[in-house]
């Protein structure tokens, strides 16, 4: 049953190209949408009785997947995700073969993500880590203007560099373990801990993976893709690329294959702080709205692996947490950029000032947005931070709880910065017919919003239901 | 064979290797690239592993250089002028390339190190049909997925040229 999560976007793309173009080029958008929704309903909605069709399937393919409470809620994150960046693109992509070609390079890449997600083998980790990872040098080069392919060339060129660090280390794995399955290697890394080659080799891995999670000082290629994509594309790989081939490979392969060792949590607990000041203050100094905002993705990420390296089962749950409002809050942010920039033409935030009154629904939702990445409560940006702080201060880490508090005010200073600058004041000369952007943006924008606001107040649900579990898996 | 008709082998490897990044002509580079690929693939033959070879040098020695050659023979070629300018540039940026890998021969060849790991026995078929269709079918639906992305990328950027 697994297995139709990447069966199912697998056909679709097969058949979306039999069909004629006619037929299909008017209907791609919702059909793309369509599976993103089904994937949301299946997360929350498990079927008992499967149809007897699908058990046929089940039978036939039987590959190593497996899904607990972290795949849950990464799954969840994907489909929400690419259904904003779908719609987005009706918006943002007139030319209608540009926009087949995007909503298959989509699906292509929600079954890639899909993949990372579910497998429990590491090379078939690794493959599907490559599919998302080429699906996403594309579609970030999709308008071939100079800053796109500027910024899939640096993507490239910083994934390649950390397959070589992962391929390396898979090899050692699999000459260690004899096997490619995470059991089999956790048991084997287990017997030979303290070998030179495979502490190295773990020492590649986690490098590979700080490149693809764009934590510091590996983030080079982040702001540059996040600017240089089309706006929808860069709503996907800030919401959810970059976490599910990053971040989420990170969490799963150390716990479920190198395991906490105390050398693991200072590193990833090191890193984790570093990203978090320095993007933090890096934001601090853009006035490209879109290089903010990738510089901010840098510190929140870097929230994650620190709550994840304090290697608790609270620390996990928060870095889970986060890790989905990451997606909701920066999804929307872009959200709001690419209606900005489809309404003024601009990136640079100089040069813009009083919109709010021009767009009062974009700015509300990028107040919201903003407020929830700086972790003020109500909103659900709040309830993570909190728990991540908890989380630290319970392992007996107030250091790491302090700088996490105080790197939070960083985050609210240049999100006021964004917000002051871009909506507050009066409405510069030129911007009298701005107008807020159309449907496809704005139903987006207010799904988005209403559920940041939603799970910031209905917090206990989401966090007993996806989040806790992880007690059972610790 | 003998152990130094292998070194022979790895070292005419490493050669091509540095070859292909120093040559002063993207047709070089790929073919150096592809005679390096079939060096490597002699050794794979040499250590056991036909199988590995025969893809080496089927996909890497054969495919990827017929994909790298068609697509040079789309680009202009550089003048004289360009062409030693690019030769003064890519020696100026990579004289230290060649200095590494002799001292890395070097180092290699003097120090032992020994990695001290045991290879498990591995109960995998010998059959390549068996390991790719019952052992390793979600890699090979990758591969697919992989092919899927690789001719939207070039419908992407070839249909535009096309049109140019």
């Amino acid at each position: 049953m697994l297995s139709l999560f990447i069966i199912l976007p697998l056909a679709i793309t097969v058949i979306v190209n039999i069909l004629p173009k006619k037929m299909v080029y008017p209907l791609i958008g919702a059909v793309v949408g369509m599976v993103a929704l089904v994937q949301m309903a299946a997360v929350f909605l498990p079927v008992s009785q499967p149809l007897e069709i699908m058990r046929s399937l089940g039978e036939l393919v039987r590959w190593d997947l497996a899904v607990d409470s972290l795949t849950l809620v990464m799954l969840l994150s994907i489909g929400v995700v690419v259904a904003v960046t779908v719609l987005a693109g009706t918006q943002l992509i007139k030319d209608k073969e540009q926009y087949f070609q995007f909503a298959n390079l989509v699906l292509l890449t929600l079954t890639g993500m899909n993949g990372v997600v579910l497998v429990r083998d590491i090379f078939s980790l690794y493959v599907f880590l490559e599919i998302t990872g080429v699906a996403s040098f594309i579609l970030i080069a999709l308008q071939k203007d100079s800053d796109g392919l500027e910024g899939a060339f640096k993507y490239i060129l910083f994934s390649a560099v950390a397959t070589i660090f992962m391929l390396s280390a898979i090899g050692i794995f699999i000459m260690s373990a004899g096997g490619t399955s995470f059991g089999a290697i956790q048991a084997a890394l287990q017997a030979s801990s303290g070998n030179i080659m495979v502490l190295l080799a773990i020492a590649a891995f986690m490098t590979g993976l700080f490149m693809k999670s764009g934590l510091m000082p590996f983030h080079g290629w982040v702001p540059d893709a996040y600017e240089g994509a089309p706006a929808p594309v860069s709503v996907m790989l800030a919401g959810v690329v970059t976490k599910a081939v990053g971040v989420y490979t990170l969490l799963r392969v150390v716990y479920s294959v190198i395991g906490f060792t105390p050398q693991v949590k200072m590193i990833l607990m090191g890193f984790g702080v570093i990203s978090i000041v320095l993007g933090a203050l890096a934001a601090l100094g853009q006035t490209n709205l879109k290089r903010l905002l990738a510089y901010s993705s840098i510190s929140q990420v870097g929230y994650i692996v620190l709550s994840f390296g304090c290697g608790t089962a609270l620390g996990f749950a928060g870095a889970l947490f986060h890790m989905f409002n990451h997606a909701l809050f920066k999804s929307l942010l872009f959200v709001n950029s690419a209606s900005i920039e489809k309404a003024t033409g601009l990136k640079d935030m100089e040069r813009m000032g009083g919109l709010g009154s021009k767009m009062p629904l974009t700015g509300l939702s990028a107040g919201i947005g903003a407020l929830s990445t700086a972790g003020i409560p109500p909103f659900s940006g709040f309830w993570s931070k909190l728990v991540i702080v908890v989380a630290l201060w319970q392992a007996g880490l107030p250091v790491y709880a302090v700088i996490a508090v105080l790197a939070s005010v960083l985050t609210l200073a240049y999100m006021l910065m964004f917000q002051r600058k871009v909506f507050w004041g009066k409405t510069l000369e030129g911007f009298q017919q701005v107008r807020e952007a159309g449907f496809g943006l704005m139903v987006p924008t207010i799904v988005l919003a209403l559920a940041i606001v939603g799970l910031g107040i209905g917090f206990p649900l989401l966090f007993n239901t996806f989040m806790l579990p992880v007690d059972r898996l610790w | 064979m003998s152990i130094h008709v292998f070194y022979i082998i790895m070292g005419l490897m490493t050669l091509s290797a540095l070859w292909a990044v120093m040559a002063r002509s993207l047709l070089r580079s790929a073919l150096a690239l592809a005679c390096a690929s079939a060096l490597l693939s002699i050794s794979m033959f040499v250590l056991g592993s036909p199988l590995a070879a025969v893809f080496e040098l089927s996909v890497c020695a054969g495919l990827i250089t017929v994909v790298f050659i068609s697509t040079i023979s789309l680009t202009q070629p550089m003048s004289w002028h360009e062409t030693m300018q690019h030769v003064h540039d890519h020696l100026k940026k990579y004289w230290y390339l060649p200095v590494i890998l002799l001292i890395g021969a070097i180092v290699l060849t003097t120090v032992k190190v020994t990695f001290n790991i045991k290879v498990p026995e591995t109960n995998v078929p010998a059959d390549v049909r068996d390991v790719l269709w019952h052992i390793r079918h979600l890699d090979v639906v990758g591969q697919v997925l992989i092919l899927l992305v690789g001719s939207f990328g070039v419908s992407l950027f070839f249909k535009e040229k096309h049109k140019k």
